[in-house]
């Protein structure tokens, strides 16, 4: 154990505690700008370049950094000598000096690091002004990089980087000139980002946002002769309320569906219900495989692998496109709603397919690039017409002069609202094998499963693993979240050594609730403990927990698909992967 | 040197080379080869000789006469009137500057009296390139002597009496170092050598490695026995092609001698060494981005601790010690930790290598016991200032140290003196100025090359030194002001004591250096518009003297933005809101009618 002291507060900490941590054990806050530290899932950014939680060390020659420097005994710590705050106040002052002033009209602005550092110090003049770096914007179809506002303080890089292992951000050239980039400062559309969007999630600054589509979605909601339908991935129920100052955690299903028919949508969907058909379909290629592989088939690829993250295809596709045919085939929930609407809804509701707009509101900027890939239109009218995240339907929700909090909780509508408690913990790492398992268990035993909650497949660890007793068959489940921990389990697979016959993968740390297009957590990870904890009491508290059990599925597989893996339901709902390497 | 009766060095070192010592070296041979001589009188590329202002070099041994200014057409006489009739060529000996005597031996130049070479003790003796002229002077015996009589805690104890300090700029205890290494446990560790010299007119650690290899081979692989690795690396930056080019061939004779390889001399020790290439990024000489660089990232520093002896180059054990570092190694061992320590001040031993350049009679590369004054290394050593002009500041540590004045030229050169007059020791660069030159404006160029140099990772380096530079240039514009001079100095200490690494804790050095020493300068700048050494051109106005003028009409001719006008036969004049002050009349002017004020 050490003793030191900090603003004069004597304490005793473990050896290997920084100061920062230290600090905030007694309640000082030292201001980070660059740190980052998501405790639970290993993931930490220190690379002590933003020099803003600088603290003065008595008998040290310079300032230290709070983040990265170990506790030292007998050390006495001031973390706000003048020297410290002059030292901090001018590091920011400089940020802000390479910084555009248009905090105004920037799409972080009340929701930015640097705005509140700023603020925070009482920053009321920039002394050193000059030169200021300019980048070329680059737009891809899900993530829009205005280099100008970056900082360096390389959060996006650690986590495209180490958690992610995608590899395309990282800083090119030198002192001033230095940028966040992909190779050769290449458009992001053109590497191998799979736009999970982490890097967004964390951006302290508005140099990484979304692709903003509200526009095009109040021009639809406008035009007279478009019927305007909405779908919501069930992550977004426990983050919502987080933009209007609810608690991180609170279920705002009812209350979203009441703002999405209050901002014109013809008919309120949820993606929940394509969760379900999903589950369907996605259980029956399961079954299929693990029967043929018990009958002693040697070609049959086992383990299947879900699919319906599209960050995590797109990663596969580029590193490992040898693996292609590993992964279900079944297409994400959001693709399977959009065919189905433009297809068995449209034709219900007598709507040409031209006059169908089907928007989605996702926890993910991915989904934006998913519902722009080519095999996902006909005729070039894409199945899913406009693909928003969280925070952009908070915005519209803000636009439209809604007061969020005080609407009354209602209901989808139907046919394509309606839900079981199984396709609501999609929303979750963990939530969709669950939900696999669920049906797989009793189509393929043909008894009735007990007990529904397996605990064994929830938490929070990137990596875990669970077997599965179908009636004495051991079903060996992995699943991962975040790609590093993808990248893994692939290895595995590729070396042979896989013991798996079924995997769960989700790019973002925590699943879709810590998906790149949530409410910004800001690096904490109790926000997302509290939306995995909401979508569990939501999966709880439905009457029907099992997704083959969703009457309105069952109903369209009777009047319009067949069967799972039918001819239709595969032209419908399943899809084929590119090698992109 | 077995059979030869007589052999010829020619300096070899990069100076001497871009002056054509390849062609004079050519030439001796095939003269030489075509009378015959060649079995008699072997000619010998060497690394440098450190006289580098009178270079190409060529020495005759056994004799040592010292041959300097040497051209390609000059070997014929050479090896006619020197080697054949045994007549000295008179016109290529040094001239003492004061006698205006000829002096044929190096040691009675003042150049050299004052130098004691300890790690240069090879350059400009031997042949690089042969092994066994490194083992004929006392080469690899110390590795032998390591090997045979010492453990690894007796060489370290006596590299740690030495009081051997690092030569790369921070002058941590090298004995210290390696102890703290060696006693870091794990199964793997590494030696690494910095070759990664960056410093503007800094070419001590190039030369050592072109003109004596081997000693580097030698001290890693004593380094190696003593911290427990079997594993060397040498980053050296990719633009010094000769020492590279030395080291392949060093490294490959000493695995043909088994002074590498498995069991050293027959014993249990098993060492080697590979070669990685630097980009040519001074912050790669800062040992984390070094080690970044080597194992292939981006070559930026991270913060210690972790310090490389606890997790190094792939995470692993890592001693790093600069080129000059290890060349003190092998005499050492050799002659003991007391007669090292016998050599300079009480916290600073041994010798240090300079590059002696700027306005200096004596450029080149030279070694002096720790304690010498900076006069005795500018004035006796150095030959005082060219062209007579009056001295007016040294800077010393690179880009990372600061200005001297005349009011220092006495304290003894070390560490801690450097230190505490607001300058380093650095890797050993020494650039001496004169009263024709600006300190702000000498501050901006060093300043300029922490800007092209930063890594970019730290704030205060990245955005501060931007800053910083800016400033200064206003200065030098001519539009500075007295608020700009309190910032120059606030935000210098912000940078000091806010950077990541040792480059943006020492880069605002030179300004504040300057400050301190040459504020006068600074508020001629900013209160008068005027700078003192006439050499920031925007302050400058060329005037017509119409005394002198004859109105030739020449400079109205050649100026370049019709700034001039003028009847002919009648004085000239410039408009002082068009020139752009490129000087081409002042130039051409053939009455000196034009003048700066």
């Amino acid at each position: 154990m050490i003793n030191l002291t900090i603003d004069k507060k004597p304490l005793v900490v473990k050896k290997g505690t920084t100061i920062l941590e230290a600090a905030s054990s007694i309640g000082i806050d030292i201001p980070t700008l660059c740190h980052m530290n998501l405790h639970d899932m290993n993931i930490e950014n220190n690379p002590g370049g933003c020099r803003v939680c600088v603290v003065e060390v008595k008998g040290r020659r310079n300032l230290a950094p709070a983040c990265c420097t170990e506790v030292a005994e007998g050390m006495e710590i001031s973390s706000h000598s003048i020297r410290a705050i002059n030292a901090r106040r001018t590091v920011v002052e400089l940020i802000l000096s390479d910084h555009p002033a248009d905090c105004l009209v920037c799409a972080k602005s009340g929701n930015c690091d640097l705005q509140d550092l700023a603020h925070h110090l009482g920053i009321r003049e920039i002394h050193y002004q000059g030169e200021q770096s300019h980048y070329r914007e680059d737009t891809s179809p899900a993530i829009i990089r205005e280099m100008d506002k970056c900082i360096l303080c390389r959060r996006c890089e650690t986590m495209c980087n180490q958690v992610q292992t995608v590899g395309v951000l990282s800083t090119i050239n030198r002192g001033f000139h230095c940028v966040v980039s992909p190779a050769f400062e290449m458009n992001l559309d053109h590497s191998s980002c799979t736009y999970c969007g982490q890097c967004v999630a964390v951006c302290p600054t508005g140099a990484l946002t979304e692709v903003d589509e509200t526009g095009a979605v109040i021009r639809a909601l406008s035009d007279p002769t478009k019927t305007v339908i909405v779908q919501t991935a069930p992550a977004v129920r426990a983050a919502l309320g987080e933009e209007f100052g609810m608690e991180a955690g609170t279920l705002v299903t009812g209350k979203m569906a009441a703002a999405l028919r209050r901002l014109g949508f013809d008919y309120v969907f949820d993606t929940d219900f394509a969760a379900d058909l999903t589950i369907m379909e996605e259980g029956t290629e399961l079954l299929g495989r693990l029967n043929k592989y018990l009958a002693g088939d040697q070609e049959v690829k086992l383990p299947i692998l879900t699919s319906c993250c599209p960050a995590w295809v797109k990663f596969f596709e580029h590193q490992f496109p040898d693996l292609k045919d590993i992964p279900s085939t079944a297409r994400s929930p959001q693709q399977m709603f959009g065919a189905i609407a433009k297809t068995y809804f449209a034709d219900k509701m007598k709507v040409k397919r031209e006059d169908l707009v089907v928007v989605s509101i996702m926890p993910c900027v991915a989904k934006k690039y998913e519902s722009s890939r080519d095999e996902f239109a006909v005729n070039g009218n894409p199945d899913v017409d406009h693909a928003l995240t969280t925070r952009e339907l908070a915005q519209l929700i803000n636009l439209a002069n809604i007061d969020f909090k005080a609407l009354p909780n209602e209901e989808f509508d139907q046919p394509m609202g309606e839900s079981t408690g199984a396709s609501v913990i999609f929303g979750t790492t963990g939530g969709v094998i669950e939900a696999a398992v669920r049906t797989a268990y009793e189509v393929q035993t043909g008894k009735t499963l007990e007990r529904l909650d397996f605990e064994e497949l929830r938490g929070m660890e990137g990596l875990r693993k669970a077997t599965i007793d179908f009636d004495g068959l051991p079903i060996n489940i992995g699943i991962a979240h975040g790609l590093g921990n993808a990248r893994k389990l692939l290895e595995e697979i590729k070396a042979g050594k896989s013991e798996f016959h079924a995997i769960e993968i989700m790019s973002c740390p925590g699943g879709c609730i810590g998906g790149g297009g949530q409410p910004y957590h800001h690096g904490d990870v109790e926000v997302l403990k509290k939306r995995q904890k909401a979508i569990y009491a939501e999966d709880k508290s439905k009457t029907i927990r099992k997704s083959h059990e969703n009457p309105y599925i069952k109903k369209l597989y009777d009047e319009f698909l067949g069967e799972p893996l039918s001819e239709k339901a595969h032209h419908l709902l399943h899809t084929e992967y590119f090698d992109r390497s | 040197m077995a059979n030869y009766k007589m052999h010829l060095l020619v300096c070899g070192g990069t100076g001497c080379k871009a002056s054509q010592s390849g062609p004079i070296r050519r030439n001796f041979q095939t003269q030489l080869e075509e009378m015959g001589l060649e079995q008699d009188v072997q000619v010998i590329h060497t690394g440098c000789f450190g006289f580098c202002e009178q270079g190409p070099i060529v020495k005759i041994q056994p004799d040592n006469t010292f041959y300097v200014s040497v051209s390609p057409g000059d070997t014929k006489e050479i090896i006619e009137e020197h080697l054949i009739k045994g007549r000295k060529v008179e016109r290529l000996l040094y001239t003492d500057p004061n006698t205006q005597m000829p002096i044929t031996e190096s040691k009675n130049m003042d150049f050299y009296k004052k130098q004691v070479r300890i790690a240069l003790r090879n350059c400009g003796f031997i042949n690089p390139e042969n092994v066994e002229e490194y083992i004929a002077n006392e080469g690899y015996a110390a590795l032998g002597k390591c090997l045979e009589e010492l453990t690894p805690e007796q060489a370290i104890q006596t590299i740690m009496d030495s009081g051997l300090r690092g030569r790369g700029g921070g002058g941590f205890p090298t004995g210290l170092k390696w102890d703290i290494t060696r006693k870091v446990e794990n199964n793997q560790k590494y030696v690494v050598c910095n070759a990664d010299e960056g410093d503007p007119g800094a070419f001590m650690d190039r030369s050592i490695l072109e003109g004596d290899p081997h000693t580097v081979i030698e001290a890693m692989a004593i380094c190696g026995y003593c911290i427990g690795a079997d594993k060397g690396l040498v980053y050296i930056r990719a633009e010094y092609p000769l020492a590279i080019e030395r080291l392949k061939t060093a490294l490959k004779q000493a695995r043909e001698y088994g002074l590498l390889g498995k069991n050293i001399l027959g014993s249990e020790f098993s060492f080697d060494i590979e070669i990685r290439y630097g980009a040519g990024a001074f912050v790669c000489g800062e040992e984390t981005a070094l080690i970044h660089s080597m194992e292939g990232k981006r070559g930026e520093p991270t913060f210690k601790p972790p310090f490389p002896s606890q997790e190094g180059y792939l995470g692993k054990p890592t001693n790093v010690n600069n080129v000059e570092t290890f060349a003190n190694i092998p005499p050492i061992i050799n002659k003991g930790a007391a007669w090292f320590s016998s050599i300079g001040t009480e916290k600073s031993k041994g010798t240090k290598v300079f590059a002696l350049a700027g306005k200096i009679n004596n450029v080149g590369l030279i070694e002096v016991p720790m304690g010498t004054t900076l006069r005795e290394v500018i004035y006796d050593i150095g030959g005082g200032i060219k062209n007579g002009k009056e001295f007016k500041s040294v800077q010393t540590g690179g880009p990372s140290g600061g200005c001297l004045t005349k009011d220092f030229l006495d304290t003894p050169i070390d560490y801690d003196n450097l230190l505490a007059a607001g300058s380093m020791m650095g890797s050993g660069g020494m650039i001496v100025m004169d009263e024709d030159d600006c300190m702000v404006s000498i501050a901006k160029f060093y300043l300029e090359f922490t800007l092209d140099e930063s890594c970019g990772k730290c704030t205060p380096c990245r955005i501060g030194n931007k800053r910083l530079h800016e400033i200064l240039d206003k200065i030098t514009e001519g539009k500075g002001t007295a608020e700009d001079l309190t910032k120059l100095r606030m935000l210098s200490h912000v940078i000091k004591d806010t950077s990541l690494c040792g480059l943006g804790q020492t880069s605002p050095n030179p300004v504040l250096s300057t400050l301190d020493n040459f504020m006068n300068e600074y508020e001629a700048h900013v209160n008068d518009s005027h700078c003192p050494a006439g050499q920031c051109k925007a302050l400058l106005q060329y005037q017509i003297d119409d005394e002198k003028c004859t109105g030739c009409t020449l400079c109205f001719r050649i100026c370049p933005v019709g700034a001039i006008s003028g009847e002919k036969r009648s004085p000239h004049y410039i408009d002082q809101s068009l020139c752009i002050k490129c000087g081409a009349c002042f130039e051409k002017c053939k009455f000196n009618a034009i003048k700066i004020a």
